[in-house]
């Protein structure tokens, strides 16, 4: 089935937070940022700014009438600078004016008497000067400093990945709009509307059911938009409650770039232990997060990535120790993953160190030690593991053993074009890994007239989610899908809503959909049950299995003269509710942070691909040829919508290893702060080839109707990209000292092409 | 942007044009971009703001010109173009490509092959490929979306979609696009009157181009650098489009090209492609077909970039550019126009107004090389271009040219001569390297250390004799650096 969207995109008839019509005196924000990245403020002047013809009113700190914080797990995080600034881009002042124009015109004319403070970008810095978000936290397993005698080799190493920007191609934005007696309806392009509603109501001082919160759609969100949309929906909410009018932001590229945070960069330390057999024995590792300014989502980032630090592979022995490291960036966020990439990409960087050393591909590493069920994670859960199965599918279908032969021969015959081919394997944990969010809502309307309508807390940002909600509502009703209207995300409806985030929304609010759903069937079939006894249809008072088909009742197999139409009409005069709000919350996970030790997850998506590059040793520029990936998918409810997230997050994936490079000059500014400068891949960039294909597999799994959790997982198969960039420099240049540092830009693997040998 | 309530002078020329199938006749300043007027004039949102710098192509749109009677479409990103460029020309948006109650066959084959997912970048898609449905000369499919990011698909589905459009396209005959693709339903039916109907709009005067302050043409450059300026600054002059590719021309041994005329022209001109056979494979390195439909060479020369694709390409020509103040025209060699970073020899009045360079012979030998941290729509890290004229094994003549290592596109004049007299062989081009080391200052910056554009430009001129004399260079050579 198609995206239920795809009609009204390709048209242009979707409405984002940009398109919705606007009320009469509508104003507009934007806000003043700081310039510098860390200091104290001094003052604010606003005078030359507020003269400005046009201008209508520049908040601060100070016109905030409830809590100046917007902190979500920690509260650390003031909305507008107070007394520090802690990154370029922290909001300092609201500058609301009658047109989009005059507020960014009137910007430009806000001064800031800053005096500046030491500016720390680097997470190790951070971490020597105990600048911490949160205290440290280790994984372990079995004993590691026990398992190293053990070990026939012992390897070590750095590795380092930089951050990466979501670019949503709608940037972030939100439009407050005054109601009747102190109430306030936000639009926002969020992930998170009850975060929205929550902070709001937090620094209006006014109670969390005076805000509505309204979402449609978002032009991409990719975890940008869980927790840092609230910014911009406070702000417009802030003005309108001063000025009682209907305010907006819809943010300039650049500012977006400039103000908002990315995906964690990571500089991490490993030990890798192997026996001689090369079982992985021992595995220590220690991770620091550059989590910017403040906590925003950092803690359950870094917990994310103690949880995948090792990926696919069972290690008896694992100790894995985070840092949170408190930088003067802005604050770095969610971003699809969640900071599993991260620790994924370390493991690999072990593996392959520990290959390069002992001069075996690293496949022989990997292949041996991926886990199987039953064995342990670092973190208690025991696996239901498809890692092996698909790996060695991904292997067998996909000819490892013949892609390696023919790209040998082809480094054999070639100088100046080298191929590289790597193996990347993923099993990522669905679940929110903080228990308390695994819990949805859904509201479903049966209307007389036979529709459907369903509201959900779940975010339809491209993934999905809302054509699969709608899937689920026309299965169990067995109706047509036109027939069902899946609405916008709205915290009048649906009340408590976690945010659209860690694959999870389709599960959570799908199993709620499916639970509304059954109970209001249930109901109709009772009521088929009576209206059938009452006419006669029947001679018993027993119900009889009335089944609905194609919007048909059934009795026993046979066709009724009762339509779904005629059915729900009955319901409705016999004042039966054809209306259902459904609770769910999977019962299997819990999680002891005391311990470090559960079973946070419901699930998890295993996967393998093969990927394989070629790179041009004279230019020092690359293609990848193509990325085939055996995935598990369990049994998918919508091919079309699955596939398109695993060749939109492997495409994502790769360019996060490859031509996106964040780049922050030492006084903390963003210097890749456009679209000209910081380069996502386009159509050329793209592997010339990308086959997905489900794991065969009949086991049964916790899922929406056994359809696993697509959103996140296929990203990791683009850090293979990375390794088989590095496979063919090796290729070219088998001497080099190639450190582990992730994007592989053409000017690295030009430098690393001809860079210093060992 | 709504500019209205700012505008303190409203009393601009009237700009008159087709928005899809209706005629629109304005006083907003011809500086304003075409986007905002299609959002935030005409409340049309289904063209979407991305970057507002010509780098998403969320925004882009179709606009229709009678060329010599001819109906001419070529995608635009609507976030760089000034109302001026619309003069007398049809735009059209997403909206008016849609059919009442159905999906065009474009918009049928990206809803089919799964190719929208936020559906954000979406509009900017189907607009790029109905532009591919009125190309008179269909280019390669998958090049109508090369200026066009998507964040969520990874393009595979895009690429299904392109090639279901390209299937409509399989039987189309000398028919003109717009009367074609209105014929086969691919779009509506008004597409079919609209040549006729952009004859009989009411000729307007260019639409206050007697100004002098700033001359206006592709804005590809300008729009990025201080779109909010250009709205309100009266006195600008625009000269988009008042010539066409025709200008491309041959008199004597040289080629003459109107300093107006877009990559895009080159790119059609078969006089132009004659003489450079590679240039539909280098020019696709350089942004993207709706940048490449609006920037103009002249523009790309004036803004005076150090790394000015266009630039570097003619500079290694020994290009001669004509400026003129309307009045009187001086010529000078391309290389004489760039006196220091971003400083030019030209005066504020002139403008250029021509280029011609000595069209190589059968003996000459060019290339174009450019690296960029993406390899397509992107910024250059380096760009080099190289042309040599060989006479018995030797090299008699060479001239190459470097983008990224100084503060101007650099004309590397020692190195040309070092080469000239020698053959081509290992040693000729390490002792090339070493002299154009001496030429260049590169700067670090986004784009590269000044190591690695150092190290890249001597990779970039071993590339151009590896392009064509892949047999007296040594492989073994090429794999070392010369330090």
């Amino acid at each position: 089935m198609r995206n239920i969207d795809s009609y009204t995109h390709v048209r242009g008839e979707s409405v984002y937070l940009d398109d919705i019509p606007l009320q009469a005196g509508t104003l507009f924000a934007a806000v003043f940022d700081s310039p510098i990245a860390h200091g104290k403020l001094i003052s604010v002047d606003k005078k030359a700014a507020e003269q400005m013809e046009g201008v209508v009113q520049i908040f601060l700190a100070k016109d905030i009438p409830g809590i100046n914080q917007i902190g979500g797990i920690v509260p650390d995080e003031p909305l507008l600078a107070e007394t520090h600034v802690h990154f370029c881009g922290m909001p300092i002042a609201i500058v609301v004016a009658i047109s989009e124009e005059i507020a960014r015109a009137a910007v430009k004319k806000m001064k800031a008497n800053i005096e500046p403070l030491p500016i720390i970008t680097n997470p190790r810095e951070a971490k020597e000067k105990g600048e911490l978000i949160i205290p440290p936290r280790t994984f372990q397993l079995g004993d590691v400093s026990e398992a190293w005698k053990d070990c026939e080799f012992v390897f070590e190493g750095r590795a380092d990945t930089n951050g990466q920007e979501h670019l949503y191609i709608e940037t972030q934005g939100a439009y407050a709009i005054p109601l009747e007696n102190g109430s306030i309806k936000i639009y926002s392009s969020t992930q998170g509307p009850t975060a929205v509603q929550r902070t709001t109501a937090r620094v209006l001082g006014i109670s969390m059911n005076k805000i509505e919160v309204d979402t449609t759609r978002l032009g991409g969100g990719f975890g940008g938009k869980e927790d840092q949309a609230t910014t911009w929906g406070v702000i417009c909410a802030l003005a309108s409650f001063h000025l009682k009018k209907p305010v907006k932001y819809s943010l300039h590229r650049m500012e977006d770039m400039r103000m908002t945070g990315k995906r964690h960069p990571y500089s991490s330390d490993f030990r890798i232990g192997l026996s001689k057999d090369l079982k992985i024995l021992a595995y220590d590792v220690t991770f620091y997060q550059n989590a910017g300014a403040t906590a925003d989502l950092s803690p359950a980032v870094m917990e994310r990535t103690l949880f995948h630090c090792t990926n696919s592979y069972f290690v008896p022995h694992v100790k894995a120790t985070a840092y949170s490291c408190r930088t003067n960036l802005p604050s770095n966020t969610a971003f699809r993953g969640f900071g599993g990439p991260q620790g994924m990409f370390v493991i690999e960087a072990a593996i392959a160190e520990a290959a390069g050393k002992l001069g075996i591909p690293s496949t022989e590493i990997q292949s041996r030690n991926l886990i199987r069920s039953g064995e342990e994670f670092p973190y208690g859960q025991k696996a239901d593991s498809e890692a092996n199965e698909c790996w060695i599918t991904c292997e067998n279908q996909f000819d490892l053993r013949k892609t390696q032969e023919e790209a040998d021969r082809f480094n054999s015959t070639n100088k100046l074009k080298k191929k590289g081919v790597a193996m990347m394997p993923v099993c990522f944990g669905i679940s929110f890994t903080k228990t308390l969010m695994n819990q949805a809502r859904s509201l479903v309307h049966v209307y007389t007239d036979g529709t459907v309508g369903i509201s959900t807390g779940a975010v339809e940002m491209g993934q999905g989610v809302n054509t699969k909600i709608l899937q689920v509502a026309s299965r169990i009703f067995s109706i047509a899908p036109e027939k069902i209207r899946v609405h916008s995300t709205n915290t009048w409806r649906i009340a408590n809503t976690s945010p659209t985030a860690a694959s999870a929304a389709a599960d959570l609010n799908g199993k709620a959909t499916e639970m509304a759903c059954k109970e209001i069937l249930r109901r109709l079939q009772a009521v088929a049950s009576q209206e059938c006894v009452a006419t006669a249809d029947i001679g018993n008072t027993e119900i009889p299995p009335f089944e609905i088909k194609e919007e048909w009742v059934y009795l026993n197999g046979k066709k009724t003269e009762w339509s779904w139409d005629k059915l729900v009409m009955a319901a409705y005069i016999r004042r039966v509710s054809l209306s259902e709000l459904a609770h769910y919350t999977p019962e299997v996970i819990h999680f002891d942070p005391s311990k470090e030790k559960g079973h946070p997850f419901t699930y998890h998506v295993y996967g393998a691909a093969l990927i394989t590059v070629t790179v041009d040793c004279l230019r020092g520029t690359y293609e990848i040829d193509s990325v085939k990936a055996i995935h598990d998918f369990g049994s998918s409810m919508n091919n079309m919508v699955d596939l398109g997230q695993c060749e939109g997050g492997i495409v994502q994936g790769i360019g996060w290893m490859t031509s996106e490079e964040l780049l922050y000059d030492k006084d903390g500014k963003l210097k890749s702060n456009a679209l000209s400068t910081y380069k996502v891949p386009d159509l050329y960039a793209v592997p010339r080839e990308i086959t997905v294909v489900a794991l065969e597999t009949k086991k049964d799994n916790l899922a929406l109707f056994r359809s696993k959790a697509v959103g996140e997982p296929p990203l990791m198969y683009g850090i293979g990209a990375y390794f088989a960039l590095r496979n063919a420099v090796k290729a070219f240049n088998p001497q080099i000292i190639l450190p582990y540092d992730a994007p592989m830009t053409p000017e690295k693997l030009l430098m690393a092409l001809y860079g210093k040998s060992s | 942007m709504d500019y209205t309530l700012t505008l303190k002078v409203n009393h601009f020329a009237l700009i008159r044009f087709i928005l899809n199938d209706k005629e629109i006749s304005t006083d907003l300043p011809p500086g304003m971009v075409m986007l905002d007027l299609i959002r935030y004039q005409q409340h049309l949102p289904g063209t979407k703001i991305g970057c507002r710098e010509g780098d998403c192509g969320a925004c882009t749109i179709l606009v229709g010109q009678l060329i010599n009677g001819e109906l001419n479409y070529l995608s635009m990103t609507s976030c760089l173009m000034p109302l001026a460029n619309a003069n007398g020309k049809h735009i059209v948006t997403i909206e008016g490509i849609n059919f009442p109650s159905s999906l065009n066959p474009v918009q049928e084959a990206m809803a089919a092959a799964g190719a929208t997912q936020c559906g954000f970048c979406t509009p900017g898609f189907v607009m790029s490929l109905a532009g591919y449905c009125l190309q008179k000369e269909k280019s390669e499919v998958l090049a109508s979306i090369d200026g066009n990011i998507c964040r969520c698909t990874g393009y595979k589905s895009i690429e299904r979609a392109a090639r279901k459009v390209e299937e409509l396209f399989a039987d189309a005959g000398d028919e003109e696009p717009a009367v074609f693709a209105a014929r086969k339903k691919i779009l509506p039916e008004y597409f079919s009157g609209i040549r006729e109907r952009l004859a009989k709009l009411e000729p307007v005067a260019p639409a206050n181009n007697n100004g002098k302050k700033t001359i206006i043409a592709g804005g590809t450059d300008l729009y990025v650098q201080r779109p909010e300026d250009l709205v309100h600054e009266s006195g600008n002059k625009y000269v988009f489009g008042q010539q066409n590719g025709s200008e491309i021309k041959k008199e004597g041994g040289r080629c003459i090209i109107w300093g107006g005329a877009t990559v895009t022209d080159l790119r059609n001109s078969p006089l132009f492609n004659s003489i450079f056979p590679g240039f539909l494979r280098y020019s696709r390195l350089i942004s993207s077909t709706a940048i490449r439909n609006m920037a103009t060479l002249a523009g790309n020369f004036v803004n005076a970039s150090p790394i000015g694709d266009m630039t570097v390409y003619f500079l290694a020509l020994e290009t001669s550019i004509t400026l003129t103040d309307g009045k009187s025209s001086r010529e000078l060699y391309l290389k004489d126009f760039y006196k220091g970073y971003k400083q030019l020899e030209k005066r504020e009045e002139e403008w250029i107004d021509h280029l011609s360079f000595e069209i190589p012979g059968k003996d000459s030998y060019f290339n174009f090389e450019k690296v960029s941290k993406r390899t397509n729509l992107d910024i250059a890290s380096v760009n080099s271009a190289m042309l040599l004229r060989m006479e018995k094994g030797s090299i008699i003549k060479a001239s190459l040219s470097a983008g990224g290592v100084g503060p101007i596109p650099t004309h590397l004049g020692k190195t040309s001569a070092f080469l000239e007299g020698k053959p081509v062989n290992d040693a000729t081009i390490e002792g090339a390297i070493r002299i154009m080391k001496t030429e260049i200052s590169p700067i670090s910056d986004t784009r590269g250390s000044k190591e690695y554009k150092s190290l890249l430009l001597q990779q970039l001129i071993k590339a151009h004799f590896v392009e064509h004399f892949p047999s007296m260079v040594s492989e073994d050579f090429i794999s070392t650096v010369v330090a």
